[in-house]
């Protein structure tokens, strides 16, 4: 088994994206030095995540199979298959934050969403990630929920913050 | 190209420039251990296994891609690089399932040579080992990542021969493993069975799903009969697993072999490759006869359809070009077939009580016995595809020495072939076998000469022009499907101006199948195995008597007294098949 994780959330892509995803890659394949990494960059920037459905659209034009895009787009961490929930939970494991604690809150969002780092609830709502130093340190430990900042948090705090989200 | 002098441990060597220090340490006399390196396709300087100090250089330096200079100075065997070597295979083996007694590759594992020579510990470093998966899905291979060392030969394999690329490096650093595209199994992707990844894997990471077990089980029950066939490249692979030399032919021990294992028909699939003959060099002369309406329907050219990993690449990469293969089956499922059907009948058996066991160079050929419309008498036509590695096995098995068994003949009529059988187990083989049948239908006369050299060798594309009283024919023989994917390009474009085409899934065709002996990498990079395998099939045809498949007696028999004539109705129903359009990835 590998730490790679796929999504489980239904691909939403518009015509729109699709049509700026082919002009783009149109571009990359005409240029001086077509490039399977730069067309997945700038397919995430159309799409903000690589769903299998984006990575063989890339492989068809760029003219390479699906597992060497695969390859390249779990290779770099720049890259991610999963889409950002509605509601982007992100807790931070920066130093000052874990030294207070915010382990123990993050595996308490994670138990609580049924979601583990990386992963996006197959409805699409719901994402968790573990952040580096956010940068407000006197508020540790921080999690931050799309731009709404928490701080100053223990574990017990956390199941009222993901009903307030539920229920949104 | 220039020459420069080195000097590889003080011994002058004069090598062409842009050599690498493996090479000029070859030419000099010197083996350096490699694991990763494959020649020809991969060049990565990955393992570090092959690493050399230079005079001068800060630090050493992998021979494999390195490349010499005049007057450079290379060591090989210094304690410095004895120990790094040492410390990069224990490494490797820290990471390694180490279950060496029961593996299959033990004794031909690469790894277990190198601890061996390098003088390693298994258990130097102990550790967390990467989390590994096993893949069984298909019925031809497991993929066991727990013995994986990363080498990706099977990826380089899988994309530079044939263009498929359905397995790769996922993930990064020591979460790094060899899959498939969204961690897919294998059967769900476009992977053709071809088995290169197999012979190219230095361990037991990747291995064929044995049949052995059953078809002794088989052999075993009273109720059944239990027919067995070999390929014609099986037997200038076989004895390499009993220590002969590449190419050695064992048809007669092989025979031997069969029949002290307990088989109760010892037949021969070169039988149906000269029925192949038959049936595909008439479908030829039909569509030959009709080409330009054929051209506009999209089946003309006319292309082989032996190679099963070919067929599986054909539907995924070609789904709208189908109609360009012929619909006669392969040698194997023949065989199955006219045992179930006409022999059955002769026998006056059931063919459900006929057990049909072929041996095989491939191992697509254990996906194509599991085909849809491969099933002649109702039940499938073959039972259990072996290949020429389980065969080996279960000859050592049965407690049989195989180098000092007699030569025997084949069973009577099955086990009746000609030169054209044989060479179908060649690139090239197929297409020259029918130029020798059509060429004297078509003509009247038996073809000036029976060597049609201009479709042999191990070109990957060959092509060539035939008079047929006036009338040209333009063929074309590909091998390795990276080769046949140029060649179908021009199809699909409508450009191609062939009228029949050869395919081979495998480099140099079946004697090069994923199913025969592995040659390690050494091997592989010093010797041409292919051309010598290749030579052994070519000699053996040249001594016969009966070189044509027309010619074959027991197959003008099976048409006289049961399929009528080729491409008949029956013919039609029992040898030839159907293909199904599959998605690209």
């Amino acid at each position: 088994m590998s730490k790679i994780k796929l999504t489980t959330v239904t691909f939403k892509g518009t015509a729109e994206q699709e049509k700026q995803l082919r002009a783009m890659l149109n571009e990359e394949k005409s240029g001086a030095h077509p490039s399977v990494m730069a067309a997945l960059q700038k397919a995430q920037a159309i799409y903000s995540y690589l769903p299998i459905e984006v990575q063989t659209i890339i492989a068809e034009e760029m003219g390479v199979s699906l597992e060497e895009v695969f390859g390249v787009a779990t290779f770099y961490s720049q890259f991610t298959l999963n889409p950002k929930g509605e509601y982007a939970f992100a807790v931070c494991l920066g130093t000052a934050c874990y030294v207070k604690g915010s382990g123990e809150v993050f595996d308490k969002l994670c138990s609580t969403l049924g979601l583990g780092d990386g992963e996006t609830s197959a409805d699409g709502k719901y994402s968790v990630s573990a952040t580096r130093c956010v940068g407000c340190c006197g508020l540790a430990p921080v999690m931050t929920v799309n731009g709404d900042v928490y701080g100053k948090l223990t574990a017990k705090d956390v199941p009222d913050i993901v009903a307030k989200y539920k229920q949104a | 190209m220039a020459l420069v002098n080195v000097k590889i441990n003080n011994i002058p060597v004069q090598v062409e420039e842009g050599s690498t220090i493996l090479e000029a340490a070859k030419a000099a006399g010197i083996k350096i251990p490699t694991l990763c390196y494959l020649k020809g396709v991969n060049a990565i300087g990955a393992c570090r296994v092959c690493v050399c100090e230079v005079k001068g250089a800060r630090s050493l330096v992998a021979a494999c891609v390195y490349p010499v200079n005049d007057g450079m100075e290379v060591f090989t065997n210094t304690e410095k690089v004895r120990q790094s070597r040492k410390t990069t295979v224990e490494l490797l083996l820290s990471n390694h399932n180490q279950e060496c007694t029961s593996c299959v590759r033990s004794g031909s594992c690469e790894l277990q040579t190198l601890a061996h020579e390098l003088g390693c510990d298994g258990s130097k470093f102990s550790g967390v080992k990467t989390p590994a998966d096993e893949d069984m899905s298909t019925p031809y291979l497991i993929r066991d990542n727990s013995k994986c060392v990363l080498c990706r030969r099977c990826s380089a394999v899988c994309k530079q021969y044939q263009s498929v690329a359905v397995i790769g490096p996922n993930g990064r650093g020591f979460d790094t493993h060899i899959g498939c595209a969204f961690e897919a199994k294998l059967m769900d992707t476009a992977c053709v069975g071809c088995g290169q990844c197999i012979v190219a894997c230095p361990t037991g990471a990747l291995r064929e799903k044995e049949e052995i077990d059953d078809v002794l089980a088989a052999i075993a029950d009273p109720t059944k009969r239990v027919i067995i066939g070999a390929a014609p490249s099986v037997r200038v692979g076989l004895g390499e697993e009993f220590g002969m030399e590449i190419g050695a032919n064992v048809e007669g021990k092989m025979a031997a072999a069969f029949r002290r294992i307990g088989f109760d028909d010892i037949f021969d699939v070169n039988f149906t490759a000269d029925l192949t003959i038959m049936e595909e060099g008439t479908e030829f002369l039909t569509r030959f006869k009709n080409k330009e309406q054929l051209k506009k329907e999209g089946k003309y050219p006319l292309i082989t359809s032996c190679s099963p990993a070919w067929i599986k690449f054909c539907e995924h990469n070609f789904p709208e070009q189908l109609g360009h293969l012929s619909s006669c089956k392969s040698p194997q499922q023949m065989f199955g077939a006219v045992c179930k059907t006409y022999y059955a009948e002769k026998l006056g058996m059931d063919p459900k009580d006929i057990v049909v066991v072929s041996v095989m160079p491939c191992t697509a050929k254990k996906f194509e016995k599991g085909r849809a419309d491969q099933s002649a008498a109702g039940v499938p036509d073959i039972d259990y595809a072996l290949t020429t590695r389980e065969l080996a096995k279960m000859i050592k098995r049965c407690g049989i020495l195989f180098n000092e068994l007699p030569d025997e003949k084949f069973d009577e009529p099955l086990g009746i072939f000609t030169g054209a059988g044989l060479i179908f187990g060649v690139t090239g083989g197929v297409m020259e076998a029918a130029l020798r049948t059509v060429y004297e239908i078509v003509v009247g006369k038996e073809a000036p000469s029976l060597d049609f050299v201009a479709v042999r060798g191990t070109d990957g594309i060959k092509e060539a022009e035939y008079d047929l009283n006036g009338t040209k024919v333009k063929v074309a023989v590909a091998s390795g499907l990276a080769n046949a994917r140029k060649l179908m390009d021009d199809v699909k474009a409508g450009k191609s101006d062939y009228d029949f085409i050869e395919i081979m899934s495998c480099p140099g065709g079946c004697v090069n199948g994923g199913g025969q002996p592995i040659k390690t990498a050494f091997e592989r990079n010093n010797y041409d195995i292919k051309a010598l395998r290749a030579a052994s099939i070519y000699n053996q045809d040249k001594g016969m008597e009966m070189r044509k498949s027309h010619m074959n007696p027991a197959v003008q028999e099976l048409y006289k007294t049961y399929f009528g004539e080729p491409n008949s109705h029956k013919a039609h129903e029992i040898l030839h098949t159907t293909y199904v359009k599959r998605n690209k990835f």
